[in-house]
């Protein structure tokens, strides 16, 4: 089934079932590889892209389901300010290791910025446990989110 | 009477077998007299006007569709097996369809399915017509033992010879699947067989299907879809204490199993009256409706494997005739609960913080703050009944379990977390996503989830 | 500190690297007999190539090549500090490249193999790259010297120019490139001081993640080819089991499936993408025949491990008398046991294969490259030279890419397609369901006690020896003692002049174990760790002050304990059903004290308070990336010990994905503070510490809480609870 989609401000059109996933559309098929696969059923949060702003997991989200709604992924997010803040904030303070479930621990925290200007524990515990890190960059995490708020990064050795 | 609830309820599992027991023979020798007076059947609440099938002159409601009924016996038989959910009982977790061994777990004691594939040793290959008809309408196997009423006889005994013998048909052309299911394991007195004689007497009437000539066609055909075959009332009942159907009751809700069937009869408030026609439709042949939720667990498993092979006159029918039964209130919240708030910060909440914990780690990406799924409307809790059910069983078993759905769109699951979550988790998060998204928080303990996950074990 | 310092080749420093340590003995191969700076190096067009690791071209760009691989660990920054620290290159114009396979030329030199693991890299690296660094910059040096006519001793070098001291004249190592390559490589270049370095020892940014937060990235999995076919693919259930029967009817209706690719032990279904791949795979009806481990369960593994556990072992290594010793005082014996882990990294197992009739060229992130090239050849009977290996960032290593099984199938794979580039991405189900288990291990500890100090010190480690399957030349070469499992034990910080340590090996049956993150050193430190709280509680002392009086063969884990006894207020009241867990360690050369604080409530569920880490490493080449290394090392050995079990039933893995096999979420993490010490002993290995550091501090945390000394992992929140007896 031929579907178009808004992705990152471009209209990309493909041919994919409609139960297909978004996650596979982009990466197999629009070969955009930013969004990761890490458990297809919505427990790790690699595959998290905004859909009109809103973090969602594109692992379980059928491509056929999203009609005209905006769709951003990490390639594009550096272009929102959220997503700059947060990219930035997440280089600061050097958050990531192997990396791999970065591109969605930025999604969901980009999200968060932008609809919590001012997160605090409760709002990143809320908007972010749903993105698994197997290499452990939470406490940097929550530092680097705060930081991107704007917030003072506490010290260290607390 | 509450007070001799909590007095049951606090009993611990053996007790609460030797108090069943006791209260079973006592009811079964007071009980039934009363009852032969009194106790209506499944259908007396739709009043006289019933005649012998023989003897009907409206369009035949028994049997298989009109598109089947040129078809060879073994495919009316396929379908009839189906439409009376047969596989569901007689195939034990990860075994051969239909070769036996799942387990009933009851308060007292554990039976097990035979296996009615027609091997001759250890399925049914030598059973004759008439043995095949006994089991089937009366719950008597081949051997002259009673069986117990874990087989629905007591409603399939409304089916006609010819759909029960075609079934037997259809499970003779399965290939035969040697498999020796366990001796069921049941403590006195519920071991003795020949009490289900009495117990039989007085609340399994031996009778076929009598169409009601004051109603519809389609009334009649989903009386005989509901009664005979899919048997709703064996979940969706209440019991009274002698374990038969109080159908004073009929379709009021009752917990089997460990789940709750819910109140589906024509109440407003609690039942499904105030259900829309296209709503009722979309739930039973694809197991959900925007807003209502989605089957699972028991119910789950009747739509895959049974109303959604049903055609659409069939469903049809059976709205027609759930629409007829009388409504009783049942003690469930009146309103369900709205969407909840989209900021984690607001809407209700509950002491033990776990419970929210849990739910923004293992469940949020799903069924998002507001309960409106961003992914998957067969994941929106909003308006669901389970969640808007203080009791919280069917949360608690869901989360348990996990949901295994074959939709349209193909599979839709929604993952087991028994294994990796504790008694304690799975209480907390049942008990905020009662209150999060339904009506009237649920209070469920650690023990409670103990005693969930035993009913629903399989064990080896 | 006598011991600890002899890093070349110190007990230590071969023990903790165990396969190697018995490699090279078998061996006697000296430490560093590879990476010689005059090895011939490899492409090197136009370049001035000193040696393997060194390119620098007519611009001055100077790349790298990374003998290590990049999972998270932060080696892709700290290796080029090293060599830019003596070839004393402009670090902000450094770039790196992964290296080729070429085991001559960058085989680890404590592993004696084209690896990357146990913590290793920089200890064994820190010479070799100082070396080829430091002949270099000798050379780009002299260079300059002889173009100017001048005694290179009046030149220097800093940020990629030779400077002539005297007249001030300047010329990049751009402009050198040519001169120097025709400069004869000196021997024995002299190393710069430690203090006088410019780049090691600061917190510097890293050279990998820029692109690891706008999607640029590339790992294994992103690889994309013209005309690749996507597959996923199911293996037997059980270990050694067979397809008996597949039917491919229903899969090869999906709309998608390409192929249906059935083979003796496991089936493929290839499509034009993973959705169509895995609905194909879902439909396909396969029956297995089980074989022979189709009745393993857990039960039956853990009884021969105990059994076995009773018998004597190979003795690993004694000193005193510990049997007589043990009779002197009050004797105390306790086991521990540690289950089967899975790895679970967050990239899902997967491999790019194109085999063409000549030539096989794979993608994928592997810790193994050069045994990812020969397991390749040897399976398609291709010359070595012919199989091409494009190695990628890794989405995590942690040992499971120290196996090349993911490579292996995936050729499989391709051997039934035409040429074409398959991508075989596992599912995450089957990751974790086809994974190399930590080994399930039982470790006996008995000890007498007299006067509040210990006598006699008995160890005994029953389990799997994973080198034995990984580098049998270490096992065989050791005597069939798999340093790996006794590292620890053998190597404990505290004073045990009567001590033996015994090992009994005894492999699980259906189950294949492997290197886990942390390796030996996590059972032996947590059964150590949680023995010493359960002697301290005997000998009615303060855990910490019990160690203290135990620690005096080894200052620098007293002096790491005694600040983090400071820096977490040990002693300090708490509430009631808090407690405080230390526990000490000697593993990967590194000395670290930790401090966890938890909770347990009624329930028996455990809610971490905070974590306090001091790490000794001696010089610290990047502090910012120990830190790190630490706080995810931490969660990833807490994690295990609050969830991690899998368990088998009927020769199958019963865990399945994250909703089984659970993960520390960042609401359950809380704060970490490590602190990193000076100091001008050469490097530690870091990698690995925290997973070792974190689940004794946690149990002995609950210990102090409740009282109840838990002696399994995963922590049992039931027995917790009192609803299961200890
Ligand atoms: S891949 Fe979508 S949540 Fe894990
Ligand atoms: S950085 Fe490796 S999984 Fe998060």
């Amino acid at each position: 089934m031929t579907t178009t989609l808004r992705i990152n401000g471009e209209e990309k059109t493909f041919d994919a079932p409609p139960d297909m996933p978004l996650l596979w559309v982009l990466r197999d098929i629009l070969g955009m590889t930013g969004t990761k696969f890490g458990c297809g059923i919505a427990q790790c949060g690699a595959c998290t892209v905004h859909i009109d702003g809103k973090p969602v997991r594109s692992c379980l989200l059928p491509a056929g389901a999203v009609g005209n709604r905006a769709v951003t992924t990490i390639e594009g997010v550096g272009a929102t300010d959220a997503g700059a803040r947060i990219q930035k904030a997440w280089l600061d303070l050097e958050v990531i290791q192997c990396g791999y479930c970065q591109s969605g621990q930025i999604m969901s925290a980009a999200a968060l910025i932008a609809s919590t200007p001012h997160p605090d524990d409760s709002d990143i515990d809320a908007a972010m446990a749903g993105n698994i890190c197997r290499c452990g960059t939470y406490v940097r995490i929550r530092e680097a989110i705060k930081r991107a708020a704007g917030e003072r990064e506490e010290a260290k050795n607390g | 009477m509450s007070s001799l609830r909590q007095w049951y309820v606090g009993l611990s599992d053996t007790m609460r077998s030797v108090v069943i027991a006791l209260a079973v023979i006592v009811a079964v020798v007071v009980a039934s007299g009363l009852w032969m007076v009194t106790g209506p059947g499944p259908m007396a609440f739709a009043g006289g006007g019933r005649v012998a099938l023989a003897d009907y002159k409206g369009a035949d409601p028994t049997g298989v569709p009109a598109s089947l009924k040129n078809a060879s016996l073994v495919e009316r038989g396929q379908w009839l097996a189906k439409a009376a959910d047969c596989t569901v009982c007689h195939t034990a977790k990860g075994g051969t369809d239909y070769a036996g061994g799942f387990a009933f777990t009851l308060p007292f004691g554990t039976i097990y399915s035979p296996n009615i594939t027609p091997d001759k040793d250890t399925g049914i290959g030598n059973w004759t017509d008439a043995q095949f008809l006994n089991a089937v309408h009366k719950g008597i196997d081949d051997e002259g033992q009673h069986l117990y009423p874990a087989m629905p006889y007591a409603s399939y005994t409304y089916m006609t010879d010819a759909d029960v013998l075609a079934i037997k048909a259809y499970l003779f052309s399965l290939k035969p699947v040697h498999n020796e299911v366990p001796d069921d394991k049941l403590a006195f007195p519920f071991n003795q067989r020949w009490l289900m004689g009495i117990w039989n007497v007085f609340f399994a009437a031996d009778t076929r299907f009598r169409p009601d000539t004051a109603q519809s066609a389609a009334w009649n055909r989903g009386a005989y879809l509901a009664e005979a075959l899919a048997h709703c009332g064996e979940c969706h009942t209440p019991r009274n204490l002698a374990y038969a159907l109080n159908n004073r009751r009929k379709f009021a809700g009752e917990t089997n199993a460990g789940w709750r069937a819910y109140n589906i009869t024509s109440d407003r408030a609690t039942g499904i009256g105030a259900w829309s026609d296209d709503a009722l439709f979309q739930y039973l042949s694809t197991g959900h409706a925007l807003g209502h939720g989605t089957a699972a667990g028991p119910m789950g498993e009747a739509v895959d494997q049974s109303f959604s092979l049903m055609p659409p006159d069939d469903i049809r029918a059976l709205i027609a005739y759930l629409r007829s039964i009388p409504p009783v209130r049942s003690n469930l919240p009146a309103t369900l609960a709205p969407v909840a708030p989209a900021s984690h910060r607001q809407g209700v909440s509950i002491a033990d913080a776990r419970g929210k914990q849990i739910y923004e780690g293992a469940c949020a990406s799903c069924h998002s703050w507001t309960g409106v799924s961003p992914i998957l409307p067969y994941a929106t809790l909003t308006g669901a009944r389970a969640v808007n059910d203080p009791h919280g069983i069917n949360v608690a078993q869901a989360v348990i379990a996990g949901v295994h759905r074959a939709s349209p769109q193909g599979e839709v699951v929604m993952p087991s977390f028994g294994d990796a979550y504790s008694d304690t988790e799975i209480a907390a998060v049942a008990n905020y996503v009662t209150a999060r998204f339904g009506a009237k928080a649920s209070q469920l303990s650690a023990a409670d989830v103990a005693a969930l996950r035993k009913q629903v074990a399989q064990p080896q | 500190m006598g011991k600890m310092e002899k890093i070349r080749p110190s007990r230590r420093g071969v023990l903790t690297g165990g396969l190697a340590g018995g490699f090279l003995f078998a061996f006697h191969l000296p430490v560093y007999a590879v990476n010689e700076p005059n090895e011939p190096p490899d492409s090197t067009q136009g370049k001035f190539a000193p040696n393997a690791f060194i390119r620098i071209d007519h611009q001055g760009k100077t790349t790298l090549v990374m003998p290590q691989v990049e999972m998270g660990q932060g080696v892709y920054t700290s290796i080029p500090m090293i060599i830019a620290e003596e070839l004393d290159a402009d670090f902000s114009t450094v770039a790196f490249e992964h290296a080729p396979a070429n085991e001559k030329l960058y085989a680890n030199p404590m592993l004696g193999v084209q690896a990357t693991g146990n913590s290793n890299s920089i200890r064994a690296w820190w010479k070799p790259l100082r070396t080829a660094g430091a002949t270099a910059r000798a050379m780009l040096v002299a260079a300059a010297a002889q173009q100017w006519k001048v005694d290179p001793a009046g030149c220097t070098a800093s940020n990629s120019v030779v400077t002539h001291t005297a007249t001030g004249r300047k010329l990049g190592y751009g402009a050198l490139v040519d001169a120097a390559s025709k400069v004869v490589p000196p021997k024995n270049v002299p190393l710069k001081d430690p203090k006088d370095f410019v780049l090691i020892g600061k917190p510097l940014k890293r050279l990998d993640t820029p692109n690891k937060t706008d999607g640029k990235v590339v790992y294994g999995i992103d690889a994309m080819l013209p005309g690749m076919k996507f597959a996923t693919i199911a293996a037997s259930p059980v270990k050694g089991g067979k397809v008996a029967h597949a039917d491919q009817g229903a899969a090869m209706k999906v709309p998608g499936v390409e192929k249906v690719i059935v083979l003796d032990d496991m089936v493929a279904v290839v499509g034009a993408h993973f959705w169509a791949a895995k609905k194909g795979l879902d439909a396909l009806a396969v029956t297995w025949d089980d074989g022979a481990n189709a009745k393993v369960d857990t039960a039956m593994v853990w009884e021969e491990l105990r059994a076995a556990s009773r018998k004597t072992g190979l003795v690993a290594k004694a000193r005193g008398d510990a049997e007589k010793a043990l009779g002197d005082g009050e004797k105390v014996e306790l086991a521990y046991e540690m289950p089967f882990l899975a790895h679970a990294t967050m990239e899902p197992m997967n491999c790019t294969v194109q085999l063409k009739p000549q030539s096989c060229e794979i993608w994928l992130g592997t810790q193994i490259m050069a045994r990812v090239q020969s397991t390749a050849a040897q399976l398609t009977g291709l010359p070595l030279e012919n199989v091409i290996v494009h190695n990628h960032l890794l989405g995590g290593g942690f040992g499971r890419r120290l196996e090349p099984d993911m490579a292996l199938k995936a050729i499989r794979v391709a051997q039934h397609l035409n040429g074409e580039p398959v991508k075989v991405v596992w599912t995450r189900e089957e990751d974790i369901r086809h994974d190399v288990y930590r080994p399930v291990y039982r470790d006996v500890i008995q000890a007498s006690l007299k006067d509040g100090r210990i006598k006699g010190w008995k160890y005994r480690v029953s389990g799997s020896s994973v080198v034995a399957r990984w580098l049998p030349p270490a096992f065989t070469g050791n005597h069939d003692i798999d340093f790996d499992t006794v590292d620890s034990a053998i190597d404990t910080p505290y004073d045990l002049p009567d001590f033996r340590v015994e090992v009994v090996r005894c492999e699980p049956p259906g189950v294949t174990t492997g290197f886990w993150r942390g390796v030996g050193p996590n059972n032996n430190v947590f059964a150590i760790e949680c023995f010493m709280d359960e002697l301290a509680k005997k000998a009615g002392q303060d855990p910490v002050r019990f160690r203290l009086a135990h620690l005096h063969g080894s200052p620098r884990h007293e002096a790491v304990l005694k600040l983090v006894a400071e820096k977490s207020n040990w002693g300090s009241p708490l509430p009631p059903r808090v407690g405080r867990g230390v526990s000490v360690q000697p593993s990967f050369a590194s000395y670290i004290a930790t401090v966890v604080e938890a909770e347990v409530d009624h329930n028996g569920e455990v809610a971490l308070r905070r974590v306090n880490c001091v790490v000794d490493t001696g010089i610290a080449v990047n502090p910012d990336t120990i830190e790190a290394q630490l706080q995810g090392g931490l969660i990833f050995g807490l994690t295990a010990a609050l969830y991690g079990e899998v368990t088998l039933k009927n020769g199958r893995v019963q865990q399945s994905n994250f909703n089984d096999y659970r993960m520390l979420r960042i609401d359950q993490t809380p704060p970490i503070a490590v602190h990193v010490m000076k100091s001008g002993e050469p490097p530690g290995g870091i990698g690995e510490t925290g997973v070792t550091a974190g689940p004794p501090a946690l149990r002995n945390a609950i210990f102090a809480a409740t009282g109840i000394p838990l002696r399994r992992l995963p922590i049992d929140r039931e027995v917790l609870a009192g609803r299961k007896p200890a």
